[in-house]
């Protein structure tokens, strides 16, 4: 998963708008944005953050600039525990062609202290997209730890995993009805793409996605079946 | 058991308004932090600990009716929450304890499992 492969796989499988979302990190977004430049695909900065429930959201954004900015408060909640790579694995930092820069030595397995809705506020005042993810799995899914989406907030949309249909969904948790619902690639892997969901929209930025997710002015959106 | 009790023995900070808590009959306990398990799994008149305060967990007690949360390792739920518990007559406790710990003592106390 380096950068100059991420973006020849992207292309391949015919995208032209991806997002990098590691968890609780954005230390390889830029590298991405980087390897992409001169393609025709465009890398929104993004990241899976882990609330204080335990609850996993996607949280997208226009410029690297926001996303460090939320970078900072996600950073301030982390606790002070280093990563164990024989446990967690490596945290490596690589620049665009894919060579070693550093190991992030921070564990970013773990949560935040960042509360739903806090993070919620946050995301949104910096301009971004903040989209429960995989909310129907029991692992980190909202739907567990929450019990129901909380409905004083604006949520735009949730995502389901691939392991569930929408219609199925909507029968094991009727509050999907009420909600825009993405099924993401979810790509962890470079031979683990699952499939997309197509915007149309005049531009790959949040207020397009935006939109699109409301089914306004034109714009609209799919979730398409990997090829 | 009267929630006055459990809070006095227990040293419970009351997050909400006061009310009295000798009226209030506490039946049985429950643990989890999984609001899903929660609504399936705490009975009315319960006694729920739990270290989770999003305000998700206002509208969990209010649905079944139970007697009070009790929030433990000071987790500490946001002034919205503690507005809408206010108005939905849900009793939000605090402890610096564990969930472990605090369950230990009201064990000791009496308190047992719900019935379920």
């Amino acid at each position: 998963m380096i950068p100059p492969l991420i973006v020849q796989a992207a292309v391949e499988h015919g995208l032209n708008l991806i997002a990098i979302s590691d968890h609780n990190a954005s230390d390889n977004v830029s590298a991405v944005i980087e390897a992409a430049e001169g393609s025709d695909l465009t890398v929104l900065p993004g990241m899976e953050l882990q609330t204080q429930e335990d609850v996993h959201v996607l949280c997208l954004f226009d410029t690297l600039e926001q996303l460090l900015k939320f970078q900072s408060l996600v950073d301030e909640n982390l606790p002070d525990i280093e990563n164990n790579s024989e446990l967690f694995g490596e945290q490596f930092v690589v620049d665009k062609t894919g060579d070693f820069l550093k190991r992030k030595k921070q564990l970013l397995i773990t949560s935040t202290g960042l509360s739903f809705n806090k993070a919620f506020h946050a995301v949104t005042d910096l301009g971004g997209l903040f989209i429960p993810a995989h909310v129907n799995r029991k692992m980190f899914g909202l739907f567990y730890h929450l019990g129901f989406v909380p409905p004083d907030l604006p949520i735009e949309a949730l995502e389901l995993s691939r392991h569930i249909t929408i219609t199925e969904a909507w029968k094991q948790y009727p509050q999907t009805q009420n909600y825009p619902l993405i099924q993401s690639g979810d790509v962890h892997y470079l031979d683990d793409f699952l499939g997309a969901n197509q915007f149309f929209i005049k531009n790959p930025t949040i207020s397009e996605l935006k939109l699109a997710l409301r089914n306004e002015e034109g714009r609209h959106f799919s979730v398409c079946q990997p090829s | 058991m009267h929630l006055e009790e459990i809070i006095q023995k227990l040293d419970l900070k009351v997050l909400t308004n006061p009310v009295d808590f000798s009226a209030i009959t506490v039946s049985s306990g429950y643990c989890s932090d999984l609001l899903s398990c929660v609504m399936t799994g705490a009975e009315p008149d319960g006694l729920w600990i739990t270290l989770m305060a999003h305000g998700n967990i206002v509208a969990v007690a209010a649905l079944l009716d139970l007697a009070a949360i009790i929030i433990t390792e000071n987790a500490q739920p946001d002034d919205d929450t503690i507005e809408k518990a206010n108005e939905k007559e849900v009793i939000l406790l605090s402890t610096k304890a564990s969930n472990y710990h605090l369950i230990g003592q009201l064990w000791e106390l009496g308190l047992r499992a719900t019935q379920s």
